[in-house]
């Protein structure tokens, strides 16, 4: 291997980068409109979850708050925004059309209520409310007791899962497309007529996409702590290790896309058959905990699932690298398993 | 000229499913020649000569490079300018020959490679916003910058207005000097005529002639053409030694004695005023061994 080729590679592919304005402004401006969106969402008073209607309540119109409509035993339940509507007919429209989840006549109690049975959240707005009305200390299934330690914020959760998915795309569409791309104009061709090997050649596109998504991270990261004041349990020289080595299984996993094939739209579908799976299954956005086993079986085939399982573990528990020992496992492999398959598929041919 | 071939095609084949696109060809270039390889679309040539390159394997036969199977450095000691290719974007002409000459063991000096390639009022250019003459330098720049023992050009000249083309001729010509081993396709036959010493011509994946031009002229053509209104053959019966053919309302005769055609046109009244002669050229000789028929 010659050390000069690679960096000759490197070089010219992270000038590409930064001279292409588009391209370049996007990934530069892209975390910080997501410190941005965090900002707003997050940042503000307690997300409300779940749309309850009242009516006749025309808050709009009459321009009053749409709490005068409630009854006291309503007001207060946490996560709930309530919506105030003039008549049944607009209420149930909203209701059918799931841009509300529970409907509710104002007047005194028993109240009328209308929920559709094929919303889940309705179903769960509904026992919130019944379990806000009923005061029944006999039914209440276990004393409730102050959790002392630190909590953790929703947001503490959610943004690894953020980050992580941030460098999914990043890495899948940065590297697949740019080599799909060059195979098909015949760069890929031009530069097989040289001495530079295949290995040689994705060994720069892989560092050179390293460099991009470290730059990201540090932007994100550093935006987002400024804002929301991140506590990290564990060893920040433990999370880049895990940042780095799901970096490397991503960037590896672009590599077998971009080994073979001249078409963009294919590479995108494939890019597409393989990120969105991800992003559901690794517990980006959501948990997975009480999904189907096999659910659960699939999620471990993703790199990113592992990542964020050792980010979180470390950054919210303050676990060790001995305590993601199996994460690091299967990022490791994951990333020489990707390497050799990408490497052997490897075509500069069209 | 040394005895041993730069490079030999032995028996070289390749097959793409049912369709042959090289046909156990032989080919053998001598060193220090510029040797064009021409044919019309479709008869193999680009493949042939990707074949040579090593940018794709022959589904049977080999290659040889002096006298030897091509080792991994054969991609040091070649350079090679292609009919398609894009270039890295977003980079100057100069960091494009510095990154490529960064690839290579030996290369040559980039201030000397510019001035031979007339690219010193671009080097500063990026390589999308350089036109179309420009360009095709750009390339052959990069294919010299290892300074190569082989140089192969495919179809250079493609799409360049005529000054951009003799310009691009000049540099090869004085590559040329240089003594280095140049193989050229192109579907130029002035281009062809002009650069090469040997001249092969293929067709459906085979090699049907092969020799100087001066040879293939001698060779594969008869005599000279005469060309006149047809008007004028109206009252002409019969020519010795001639064969007539109507084209486009022009009379194109093929002459073997001169003296005896022009003797017998003017018995006959015939006015030579608008008469001219053409003597054969490789066209001739391309259009002769591969037929009139338009291939896509």
């Amino acid at each position: 291997m010659s050390f000069k080729r690679l960096w000759a590679m490197l070089w010219a592919r992270n000038h590409e980068f930064f001279r292409d304005r588009a391209a370049f402004g996007w990934n530069f401006m892209f975390p910080f409109l997501l410190v941005a969106g965090f900002a707003v969402i997050f940042g503000g008073d307690e997300p409300k979850d779940f749309k309850v209607g009242i009516f006749p309540c025309d808050s709009v119109q009459a321009a009053y708050d749409v709490d005068e409509c409630l009854p006291p035993t309503l007001k207060g339940v946490r996560q709930v925004q309530y919506l105030g509507f003039e008549n049944l007919e607009q209420g149930l429209d909203k209701l059918r059309h799931h841009r509300i989840d529970l409907l509710i006549e104002k007047g005194s109690p028993p109240f009328r209520y209308w929920v559709s049975n094929s919303s889940p959240k309705g179903y769960t707005v509904e026992k919130i409310l019944i379990g806000n009305l009923v005061d029944d200390a006999d039914r209440v299934m276990a004393r409730q007791e102050v959790v002392t330690a630190r909590q953790i914020r929703y947001i503490d959760w959610l943004f690894p899962g953020i980050i992580g998915m941030n460098m999914m795309f990043s890495a899948l569409y940065g590297v697949g497309f740019v080599v799909v791309r060059y195979r098909k104009n015949g760069v890929l061709k031009r530069l097989k007529a040289t001495p530079l090997t295949a290995f040689e050649y994705l060994t720069a596109q892989m560092l050179s996409r390293l460099f991009v998504l470290a730059f990201t991270l540090i932007i994100l990261w550093v935006g987002c702590d400024l804002i929301f004041r991140f506590t990290v349990e564990g060893s920040y020289v433990d999370l880049l290790l895990i940042f780095l080595l799901g970096s490397l299984s991503l960037t590896s996993l672009g590599l077998v896309i971009a080994s073979r094939g001249t078409s963009e739209e294919f590479s995108n579908g494939v890019l597409n058959f393989i990120t969105w799976p991800m992003m559901f299954l690794s517990e980006v956005w959501f948990s997975i905990e009480g999904a189907p086993h096999w659910v659960k079986l699939t999620a471990k085939a993703f790199p990113l699932t592992h990542m964020l399982s050792a980010v979180r573990k470390i950054m919210n528990d303050g676990a060790t690298l001995a305590d993601v020992s199996v994460e690091l496992a299967f990022l490791i492999g994951f990333t020489l398993l990707f390497l050799i398959v990408g490497a052997s598929l490897f075509s500069w041919n069209k | 000229m040394s005895k041993t071939p730069i490079l030999e095609a032995i028996d070289v084949t390749k097959r793409y499913g049912t369709v042959t696109a090289v046909d156990h060809l032989n080919l053998a270039v001598p060193k220090g020649v510029c040797f064009g390889l021409l044919g019309p679309n479709g008869a193999g040539k680009t493949t042939l000569v990707e074949i040579i390159e090593g940018i794709i394997a022959p589904t049977s036969g080999h290659v040889l490079y002096q006298g030897r199977p091509r080792a991994a450095s054969f991609f040091e000691r070649i350079g090679i300018m292609f009919q398609q290719t894009a270039l890295l974007s977003f980079m100057t002409v100069h960091e494009t020959l510095a990154t490529f000459q960064s690839l290579y063991p030996h290369s040559i000096d980039i201030e000397e490679l510019i001035r031979l390639c007339y690219l010193e009022d671009i080097r500063k250019q990026l390589n999308d916003k350089i036109s179309g003459g420009q360009r095709q330098r750009l390339l052959l720049a990069l294919a010299l910058v290892n300074q190569p023992d082989l140089l192969f050009l495919d179809e250079p000249s493609t799409g360049l207005d005529p000054q951009a083309r003799r310009n691009l001729w000049d540099i090869v010509a004085n590559i040329k000097r240089q003594g280095k081993t140049i193989i050229l396709t192109t579907h130029y036959m002035e281009e062809a005529e002009h650069l090469c010493d040997i001249i092969a011509i293929m067709d459906h994946g085979q090699m049907i002639a092969q020799g100087s031009p001066a040879q293939l002229i001698d060779q594969y053509t008869e005599g000279m053409h005469i060309d006149l209104p047809a008007e004028c053959m109206v009252n002409v019966s019969e020519l010795p030694a001639a064969d007539i053919t109507v084209l486009d309302e022009r009379a194109v005769i093929q002459v073997h004695d001169m003296n005896r055609v022009v003797q017998r046109l003017l018995a006959a009244g015939v006015d030579l005023t608008h008469m001219t002669v053409h003597s054969p050229t490789l066209e001739t000789v391309f259009l002769n061994l591969t037929g009139r028929q338009l291939r896509d």
